[in-house]
Formats: structure tokens, sequence, C-alpha cells
């Protein structure tokens, strides 16, 4: 009765008068509320990176005394496997004669190595099309037409240099950062 | 039907209960149990203020770095830590390369396998290597300790009733076993091969006092004298830190939250007064039809003794 | 479902009416908890615990889902996993503690809840179901709490799983062949910690469906109110938003500020230190206590020390699940027809009683096992039973109940009181079910 009726007009008296009062008082009461909820989902989105010990294994040293000319070695850097190539002076020759408008993915030895170091070819063991590891770093492994690696999976053959030069992968293999700490160790990220 | 009998199985419940209760009492009046000497001779941790303590407590990491010392030359030869990583050091304060020759320099090598026979081997530890335990497994470390575990330290300031405060009145707290409990307790002399110690639970610690004397560790120019007292203090501290790292961070994010949260509720209290104004909850007489209103009026008449 | 004046559903945009005719979701969720939810217009902050519940239940789902992501259910690697989060997961630290503090919020804001429909019969028909449903979900809470608290494989996680799963033992015959059942060996290990985690993981979904039932039988007669007075016209109701939705944002808000100081400024507060040790079977802690919010039942659990007929431990465990599943008989045992506390002075005093009795068991529950703490608990838990299957039943029995207000609206408006009843007229004890 009364109350209905008064409830009624305030109805009208809210809609009128306390509108801006209301309306802003509630907006920012639900802005900050919105503030919270994102202040929230940051630490639930960030969790997901790396935590810190994956990071600090971010960088491997390796040796490689060991290795002699024409010879190569598979290590783990990042859970991934990295071919390191003591390159033969032969292996050198025929990389850099080339030209680089043969190449798919156009970079010269001397791009993919560090000076005075050219016969050092550090690079991912994986192949750039779809992931395997390409065969080539052992003894008796097929090293494809070019004498580099050759992937099994669907025939990418990359040459002396780690370089695509036929088959599906696009690219040639990855050279990740890497220095020599010293002429015999290597700092490989 | 069915109040009947549940009220039966409550009969039932309450009576065995209070069977227990009379024999208990009886019990407990015809053979009264035993005083132990631990009831009577235990001592709650002293008393121990760190700069982590409180709300807004921070680490100190100058002390942080004594108490890492005390734990490199006094307890890293029986205790392992090995949930904390020689990288961790960066946070109190070591840069890249004091952290890389502490690695490499750790008396206790980290175990691997030698790459050309396959047999079982030690390398030097790595920033990215957690501590090495200096025992090759728990059966090892008791037949050095008199069947004793010496515990892992990562986690103790969070593992122990007292935490840092324990840590530290344990590490001071080694004294005679006093006569007054001999006398009482003939029984429970300190074995041989333990010590007495009233901060430990039963009283009597397999581990011999580590701190022993002043300048036990020999703390760098600019730093406290490194008195028994002080070297319990600062490892306690350090234990603190090693068993939460995140601890200043932690501090520092719940002041932001709270101070936020604050916020957003009185923002939010008056968004939801704006809402409910216009409904009304209870009446509210004012002025001269409000009761206590009218109730003072006619006190105040009747004092003046003017008619109502 | 609702009033007759409870507001339809508009669809205020294109799209929403898009969406309303092929799934009527807006429909729903605007009936259910928007402006077409008509609520009593006198409720009190302790009708908030409810939809606080919910977002416990939120926040421990959306947690525990980020930690299974780094949790590592191994016998020797679940402790260094949690370490690992703790430690060098980014972030891991916060969701970890707002994890842990979060299943104590979640049970204190649920016993709150609990004793508000104790206090205000929101038990009482028609409501039995939406009690009957609350108590599944209670039930469903304490498994996945406590195997939740299992998986850090902590001292207090191998150890509590050990008693609780030995309560089974209690049982003659069958008792001990469902404990290894239950372990899938003859001691918690391997298989228990795998199998917890896989049921941790489901149970909260199956509580969130329970929960959907309770809030859907709550929804047919609508809220109780702390009169326990029916609603009668518009007069008495308010839209569930924007009123209560501002009612609940706003303590909500608060309530989440006081997590967020034990979260971060005494997120151990409420654990225990001995969950920091690595679980060794070969040693016992010296006091294993499970979590806080079991100790009442624990209490009542060591309280039994005396064989009669039935070996003690037997008693223990039969009134320790027993104090629980009498809760689903309340309906029955408190038959009178006045729903609120407020006007049953005798059930008032009773049930403050109860509440000092219950916070009495959860003290001792979480003690040592005493003399003095054994004895106390036995007077409690004693207490216990009696209150609920012998004096509720004779209260509600023999009680005068004060005379109600007529209709909520009156009772609001003009303070309850006044509008009892007009001067010189008996006292009418409503039959609230019919009204």
């Amino acid at each position: 009765m009364a109350t209905k009726a008064s409830a009624e007009s305030s109805d009208r008296t809210e809609a009128g008068e306390g509108v801006r009062r209301r309306d802003f008082l509630n907006v920012a009461a639900v802005s900050f509320a919105g503030v919270g909820v994102v202040g929230v989902a940051i630490p639930l989105i960030s969790q997901m990176n790396p935590p810190a010990d994956v990071l600090a294994l971010a960088s491997t040293e390796v040796d490689i005394s060991k290795i002699a000319p024409g010879q190569a070695i598979k290590t783990v850097w990042r859970k991934q496997p990295v071919f390191i190539r003591n390159l033969t002076p032969a292996e050198i020759k025929a990389a850099n004669a080339v030209p680089l408008s043969d190449l798919r993915d156009p970079e010269s030895l001397a791009q993919r190595t560090k000076p005075g170091k050219a016969n050092w070819l550090i690079t991912l063991g994986v192949c750039t099309h779809l992931g395997c590891v390409p065969l080539g770093t052992g003894e008796g492994e097929n090293r494809g037409p070019y004498g580099g690696y050759f992937c099994p999976c669907h025939g990418s053959a990359y040459d002396t240099a780690a370089r695509i030069r036929s088959g599906p992968a696009p690219k040639n293999l990855m050279v990740p950062e890497y220095t020599f700490v010293t002429d015999t160790t290597v700092q490989i990220g | 039907m069915l109040r009947f009998i549940l009220g039966l199985v409550g009969l039932g419940f309450a009576g065995v209960l209070l069977i227990s209760f009379f024999v208990g009492m009886s019990n407990y009046v015809t053979s009264p149990p035993e005083p132990t000497a631990e009831e009577e001779f235990h001592l709650h941790p002293k008393h121990l203020r760190l700069a982590s303590d409180g709300p807004l407590g921070k680490f100190d990491n100058k002390q942080l770095q004594r108490g890492f010392q005390v734990y490199k030359e006094v307890c890293s030869a029986c205790h392992s830590m090995s949930l904390v990583a020689f990288r961790d050091l960066a946070q109190i304060g070591y840069n890249e390369a004091e952290v890389k020759a502490i690695a490499n320099q750790w008396q206790i090598e980290v175990p691997s396998t030698n790459p050309e026979t396959g047999e079982p081997a030690t390398r030097k530890a790595l920033p990215s290597d957690r501590f090495p335990s200096p025992y090759a497994n728990e059966t090892a470390a008791r037949a050095a300790n008199n069947n004793a575990l010496p515990p892992d330290l990562s986690l103790i300031a969070k593992a122990r009733e007292g935490g840092a405060a324990y840590v530290y009145s344990l590490l001071t707290g080694y004294r005679p076993q006093p006569a007054e409990l001999l006398k009482k307790f003939p029984a429970a002399k300190t074995p041989q091969g333990l010590h007495y110690n009233p901060y430990f639970a039963n009283l009597n610690l397999a581990m011999p006092p580590p701190l022993t004397t002043n300048g036990q560790v020999t703390y760098a120019a600019g730093n406290p004298a490194p008195t028994v007292d002080q070297m319990a203090k600062d490892v306690a501290a350090f234990l603190v830190w090693t068993a939460e790292p995140k601890l200043q961070r932690r501090h520092a994010s719940g002041i932001a939250v709270v101070i936020f949260l604050l916020f957003a509720s009185i923002l939010a209290y008056f968004a939801y007064r704006n809402i409910w104004a216009t409904q009304k909850r209870k009446v509210r007489v004012t002025g001269a039809l409000d009761p206590k209103n009218q109730a003072k009026s006619a006190r105040a008449k009747a004092k003046q003794g003017v008619a109502g | 479902m609702s009033f007759a004046w409870a507001k339809p559903y508009e669809p205020k945009s294109g799209f929403m009416r898009w969406l309303d005719e092929r799934l009527p979701l807006p429909r729903l969720v605007y009936g259910a908890v928007g402006g077409g939810y008509p609520v009593p217009r006198n409720l009190n902050y302790f009708w908030n615990f409810g939809v606080l519940a919910g977002v416990f239940l939120t926040i421990q789902i959306v947690t525990g889902i980020v930690l299974a992501m780094w949790y590592f259910a191994s016998a020797d690697g679940a402790f260094n996993s949690v370490e690992h989060i703790m430690r060098d997961v980014n972030g891991g630290w916060v969701i970890r503690y707002a994890h842990m503090n979060g299943a104590s919020f979640f049970f204190i804001v649920t016993y709150i809840h609990i004793f508000r429909g104790l206090y205000y019969g929101s038990y009482k028909a028609p409501r039995e179901l939406v009690w009957m449903l609350g108590l599944v979900i209670y039930l469903l809470m304490m498994a996945t709490g406590f195997m939740g608290y299992v998986l850090p494989w902590g001292q207090m996680s191998y150890w509590g799983a050990q008693v609780i799963t030995g309560f089974f033992s209690a049982f003659p015959l069958v008792g001990e062949p469902i404990r290894i059942w239950l372990l899938g060996g003859y001691a918690p290990d391997q298989a228990a910690l795998t199998r917890f985690f896989s049921l941790h993981y489901l149970l909260p979904f199956v509580i969130a469906a329970v929960v959907i039932l309770h809030i859907w039988a709550l929804h047919i007669p609508g809220s109780g109110n702390p009169t326990g007075v029916d609603v009668k016209d518009e007069k008495d109701t308010l839209p569930f938003h924007p009123f209560y939705t501002a009612k609940d944002g706003w303590f909500g808000a608060a309530f989440i500020g006081l997590y967020a100081i034990f979260v971060y400024f005494a997120p151990n507060y409420l654990g225990h230190p001995d969950n920091y040790i690595p679980a060794n079977p070969l040693s016992t802690p010296a006091h294993i206590v499970p979590e806080w919010y079991y100790w009442p039942f624990y209490a009542i659990l060591r309280a039994f020390t005396v064989d009669f007929i039935l070996p003690a431990k037997l008693w223990g465990v039969l009134a320790m699940f027993g104090s629980i599943l009498l809760l689903f008989f309340l309906p029955w045992l408190d038959k009178s027809p006045v729903r609120s506390g407020s006007y049953r002075p005798v059930f008032k005093r009773f049930f403050w009683i109860l509440v000092v009795d219950v916070l009495i068991l959860g003290w001792c529950g979480g003690a040592a096992a005493t003399p003095f703490y054994i004895a106390l608990s036995q007077l409690a838990a004693a207490y216990y039973f009696a209150h609920f299957l012998i004096i509720l039943p004779l209260i509600s029995a023999f009680e005068r109940p004060l005379p109600l207000p007529n209709s909520i609206s009156e009772s609001v408006l003009h303070g309850e009181k006044k509008e009892a009843a007009p001067a010189g007229i008996e006292p009418r004890t409503t039959t609230v079910a019919g009204a």
C-alpha cells in the first residue's frame, strides 16, 4: 500500500536526481573490482612461464677438446640436441664455394661461425621442417647428398655448413648464441 | 518413531561417553599419571628479534651472509640444504662471480657419472646445482652420526614450533644437566653420546654443541663480533631465508594487496549504501516525535514540576 | 519457480536476445541471481556466507588447477615439487599459500553458514532438501580437504592418511580389507597418493554440481529470512540485483581482505610445522593432529576410551560419523513450527551453549590427548549428542515461542517487537509451513 507507492516514487526519484551520484559510485566500485580481477589474473598467467631452475639451465658449458677434425658430437642444451662439429679444411672449402643465390636460406659459413674459429660449427640438431633429429653426427651415419646432415623423416639435406639444400625444410639448422670461454670450452646460451 | 530411535542413539553415545568420563576420572584419582622430566624442565624458546619479523619485515642481507658463512664453515659438514640452489645466493647480495666461486669451491662435490667409463663420480658444483648433501644417503648419514640423522636445514625454520627462535635457543641452550633434575628423575640422566639441552622436546639431543667458542667463524670487517650468541642469531636468520626466500616479497605484495582491498571495500560499502538508500529498513522518527526525545522532555518537565 | 511479482527477463541487447532464444542461459542467470530473483528485504550479514562459500570454492578450483600444472604426485617427488612451486615457479608461493589458506577460509565461511542455518531454522520445511544437499556438500568438502592435505607428502600428510584410513579397520571383518582397498597397499604409499590426487581434482567439480542443486532447491521456496516468516507479497522482497549483489560485493571485498592478511602475513598460522618435514613412515610425530577444521570431530573420536559392548575405537568412529549424519535428521528432530531462534527463547539459549560446546570440542581436538583434554572432550561430546538427539526434540515439543511478526515488511518498517501482536490479543503461533 503505502510502501508500494513510496517504492514506486522512490524509483522515480532514483531515476531523476540520484542517477549521477549512484552511477559514479557504483561504476567506481565495479571498476575497482575489475582492477582486482586483473591483479589476480597476472600471477595466474605468469606462473606458466619457465620457473627459475629451468631458466638457470638456460646456458651450458661444453668441453670440445676431444673433438678431432671431421668429427662431431651431440650434446644437450635447453633439453634439445646440439651438434658440435669440427670441420675439416675440405669441408670449409666446399661450404665457401657455394654461391649464396643457390641457397634457400642464404647465409655464408663465416656468418654461421665465430671469427678465427671457422672450423667449429655449432648448430641445433633439430630439423627446421617438423623437428626430427637429423643424422650425420655419428660415425657411419648417412650425411646426405651434400655431405652435411640428412633428416630421414622427410628427406631434408643439409650441407657442410648445415644449410638446407634440398628437401622440405625452410631454414638452415639454427645457430644458437654461444661464446668460446677458452679455446677448448664453449658456453652455449 | 524416528525421534524415539534417534533419542536412544543419543542416549547411547552420551551414555558411553559418560561411562568413559567416570572411568577416566577414577583412574586419574587412583593412579595419577607420573610427572615427567620433559614436562618440568622443557623450556620454551627464547625471544629472538630479527629484521624479517613482523608484517613489514625485510631481510638484512649482511646478517644473512654472515649466517651463510656459519652454515658453510660449521653446519654443512653434517647438514644438507638440498632445496636451496647456489644461484639463490644472489638474492642475499652475492654477485654472479661470487656465486660461481662459492659453487666451484664448495667442499662437497655433486654426484655425476664419468663420461667415459660410466662409473659414478663427482664433479664441482655449478650455480644451477642445489647444495649437495654431505652424505650419500640416510644410512651413511646415520652411520657417521651415532645412528642419528642430521635433518636437512632448508625448511628447518618452518618445520619446528618456534621457528628461528627455537633454532637460536637450541644452539645457545647447551648446559650441564641440572642437579635438581637428576635428583627428581634419576632415570632421565642424559645417556652416553647425547647432550642435555632444555630447549629440545625430550631434553637430550644427539647433536653436540656446534658453536662452542667465540670467534669460531671469522667475520669480515664491519660486522659485529662473532660471539656464540651472534653466530647463533646469524645462522637462525639465514635459515629463515632458506625456508622462505620470498618472505620479503610476500610482505611487500601483502601491503599493496591489503591496502587495495581496504580501498575497494570502502568504495563498495558506499556503493551499497547508495543503492539501499531508498529502502527503508527501520523507520527512524527524529526530532520531537523520537521516543527518546519524548522521554527526555518528559523527564525535564517532571523535574521542573510542569504538568505533562 | 519464484514469486508472482518477479521481474521477467528482458534482453537488453540484440546479442542477448539472440542468445536467449537459442539457449536460455541469460534468462536463467537473471532469474537466479539477477533482477528477477526476489529476496526478503530483511536479510542480515549472516546471509552473505553462502555466496562467500561459492567464492572460496572458485578460488580453490582456480588456484588448484594452476598448482596441478607443477605438482608431481610421486612419493619421492611430491614434497620437492611443492617446494619447487614455492621457490622457483613465478608467483608460485602466492598461489600455494592462497590454496592452503583458501581451504581454511572455505571451512570458516561454511561453518558460519551452517550455524546461521541452525539458528534461523533454515533446515525446516520446505527447505529440508536444501539442508541435506548442504550436508552432502560438507561431507564432500571434508573428503576433498583430507585428500588435499595428503598431497604435499609431509609428516602430517602421511600420518594423517594413516590415522584416517585406520578408522576403517575399526569395523569388524570388512574393516581391514576396505582399508587396504582404499590405500591400494598396506600403508599410505604411491598408490594412495596418486589416487588421492585424482580424486582431489575431481571432487570440487562434484561439489560445484551439488551446489547448483542446493541453490536450485533453495530458489523453489525462495530464501529464508531472520524472522522465519514467509514472504507474503512484493513489499516483503527486493530484487537480488542490485541490492544483494551490492551487499555481497562490499562484504565479500572486506572478507577477502581478511583472507589476504592471512595469505600474505600469517600464511602458516593455521597449519602445522610438522608438514614441512618430508614424510617418514618410520617416525611418528609427537602429536598427530588434522587440520583445524576437523578438530571437533577428532575430539569426538578420541573421547571414547572405554570398551562397552563394542571396542572404544569402533565407538569413536561411529560417533564421529554419527555426529555429522544426525544432522540429516534435524528437520524431523526439531519440529517446532517457528523457524527463527529470535522467537524461541529457550532454543536460543541452547543454541549458544551448542556454539560454545563445538568451540570447546575444537579446542580439545587440537590439543594433546592428556587426561584433562580427554575428560573435557567426553563431557562436550556427550552434550553434543544430547543437544541434537534429546534436548532439541524436547524443546520443540514443550517451548512457548514469542509471537511472530505479521509479515517481513512490517517487521522491517516498524521494528519487530511493535508489530508482534496488538495489545490484548493472544500471541499467535503461526504455522509457517502452510502460510
